[in-house]
């Protein structure tokens, strides 16, 4: 059994066909890459994975089992956590209640316990204080972890989103455009990082990205999307040498 | 160590000297009536706190989930403890409101908080204006709907609460309503300042910041405002449950948009997402008001001129989204506010 499926997707934003058949199979540990120019429906292909829109036809499967219709949020509970391609941080709360906060779908306690503060409130509270924190040092945050999100230089707001992301527990961590808006330098830093995160954190990664250097240097497997349709799928040095790929990012030679 | 309770203890003092000094009857029953209004008040703005400050809603019917709690607890304890034209005979013994009373006041919150689904459901779909629009048609509903109750009054209003509030004196010569009404004051900020606190209240402040990514990064966003709502209106309906005992007479004139403008006015005034912002501000509102009374009708004039003036050159509120300590970090040294959970990591 696949760690994760995808069959048929396809979906309409009133008349325009955004996504149409979108197929994609992975049995885990990858790293692959779904690239397209703007307005592919790349970020639509990860909404439809996430939650966020229910697909008109076709499905999503994770360990064999159908997302369907769950809510974005059950969908995390199952496994896949995101990214966002203009950070989506909480900015008025502090980086270690951005990270605590993601907690929510398995708190371990109800709503009483809060009021009444009790052994199961206090035990579930330190914990999810202890894996924060965690996350927090490995990910080089936790002198931050008191500041306002908002306050955070662009990188290291960019590493928080991922530190959110990873605190999910995930086994399939989807990231989109990860290195948008980074410097040279931070872009190999990050490079560095994605490889190190799936190795230390066992995961899978799918990630979004506009980057060819970023791309070619991570994934082993690309897929390219033109218009919702996939038009190229291999390995990096195929999709670099595949002339479809080349003419929907450059436009037709005209003869 | 001692340090931690220096907090508990000023709380327990203040309550002792308010009731003391009401029980001795030092202070004038109009003095007590305001400190009353006090804590009414105090529960109407930081309840409302929690969906307009954290979690980003803009709910303007609050008194409306204050008229459910009033009108519930009203008709129930007239209904057990006074003979009267509405009930007929008293169906308990009047002794016993002293025990029963709370628990009175607590079905009225219950009850209040059931009313709050329904700015809670719509709530689900959408959001901002529109979703203040349906909490404005859900207070407007609630008035109406009293107003159209011949039994209970309609809008000549109901009373008898006063008769219950004497059944209890006669057990027990002590300013009942006083007790009361700083008790559910006291456990209503406590119940407050623990959810917010909480891994699970900070989902409600993550649905204010940034919804989508609330929901995305796992957190159940209709639970999460339905215990809002439920929440905030359950507490309004407890304030109203305690401002219908005080007065002893209710009528659905009083929980008009009038009302409502009152708490949001307050929670503005203190600063969103700040619960020492809303009880410092329902105390200077309340008292404010009180103070500025001889000027009558003009004092509709000076209140929300002060409060353009606030508007125009403070606009976040007085603490706004910054607690008391926060402001003043010598009080953090004084009280020493016990720090959260991961602290101790």
């Amino acid at each position: 059994m696949p760690l994760f499926e995808v069959r048929g997707l396809t979906h309409f934003f009133g008349g325009l066909k955004a996504v149409s058949d979108f197929n994609l199979t992975s049995d885990g540990g990858e790293l692959m890459g779904l690239i397209g120019p703007n307005g592919a429906g790349k970020t639509t292909v990860f909404n439809l994975v996430c939650g966020v829109y229910h697909p008109s036809h076709g499905e999503v499967r994770i360990e064999g089992r159908n997302l369907g219709r769950l809510y974005p949020h059950q969908v995390t509970a199952m496994g896949i956590a995101r990214t966002f391609q203009n950070i989506r941080l909480w900015p008025e709360m502090t980086v270690l209640d951005n990270v605590r906060v993601c907690h929510n779908y398995r708190l371990g306690y109800r709503f009483l316990d809060t009021i009444f503060q009790t052994s199961r409130y206090r035990t579930s509270e330190k914990g999810i204080g202890r894996m924060a924190r965690e996350v927090l040092e490995i990910m080089g945050l936790w002198d931050q972890a008191q500041e306002l999100a908002k306050n955070l230089p662009y990188g290291l707001q960019r590493k928080v989103e991922i530190a959110r992301a990873l605190i999910l527990r995930p086994k399939l961590l989807l990231l989109d455009e990860p290195s948008a808006g980074m410097n040279l330098g931070e872009k190999e830093a990050l490079i560095g990082l994605i490889r190190w995160i799936r190795k230390e954190f066992n995961l899978t990664i799918w990630l979004i990205e506009h980057e060819m250097r970023v791309v070619m240097n991570l994934c082993e497997r690309i897929q390219v999307l033109d218009f919702g349709q996939t038009i190229a799928q291999g390995t990096p040095e195929e999709i670099q040498g595949n002339p479809r790929v080349v003419e929907a990012y450059l436009g037709k030679e005209i003869d | 160590m001692m340090r931690q309770y220096r907090l508990t203890i000023l709380t327990v003092l203040f309550f002792v000297l308010v009731v003391g000094l009401s029980w001795t009857g030092t202070l004038s029953s109009y003095v007590q009536l305001v400190l009353m209004f006090v804590g009414v008040n105090i529960m109407m703005s930081s309840s409302l706190n929690l969906v307009n400050g954290y979690m980003g809603e803009f709910s303007c019917g609050h008194a409306g989930f204050m008229a459910v709690g009033a009108y519930t607890a009203s008709l129930v304890s007239v209904w057990c403890f006074t003979a009267g034209s509405v009930f007929g005979p008293n169906l308990l013994p009047p002794a016993w409101a002293v025990v029963l009373f709370p628990f009175i006041l607590l079905l009225g919150s219950l009850v209040a908080a059931l009313a709050g689904l329904l700015v809670a459901i719509p709530s689900f779909r959408t959001r901002g204006d529109y979703l203040a629009i349906i909490t404005l048609a859900v207070n407007y509903i609630v008035k109406s709907a009293i107003e159209n109750i011949q039994p209970i009054g309609g809008a000549r209003g109901f009373m008898g609460m006063a008769r219950v509030v004497n059944g209890m004196k006669e057990v027990a010569d002590i300013p009942w309503m006083m007790i009361w009404t700083w008790i559910f004051v006291f456990l209503t900020v406590l119940l407050i300042k623990r959810f917010v606190s909480s891994t699970y209240g900070k989902g409600i402040i993550a649905i204010r910041e940034d919804e989508i990514a609330a929901e995305i990064m796992g957190v159940n966003t209709r639970r999460a405002k339905m215990v809002a709502f439920m929440l905030s209106s359950g507490l309004a309906g407890l304030a109203g449950g305690l401002f219908a005992h005080i007065l002893g007479y209710i009528n659905p004139g009083s929980f008009g948009i009038m009302k409502s403008t009152e708490a949001l006015v307050m929670v503005y005034l203190g600063g969103m997402g700040s619960l020492s912002g809303s009880v410092l501000s329902a105390v200077l509102f309340t008292l404010l008001l009180e103070i500025l009374r001889p000027l009558q009708l003009y004092k509709w004039v000076v209140v929300p001129f002060i409060l353009i003036l606030l508007m125009l050159f403070r606009t976040e509120g007085l603490l706004g989204h910054r607690e008391l300590t926060d402001v003043l970090p010598g009080l953090k040294r004084i009280f020493g506010a016990r720090e959260e959970v991961h602290a101790a990591l």
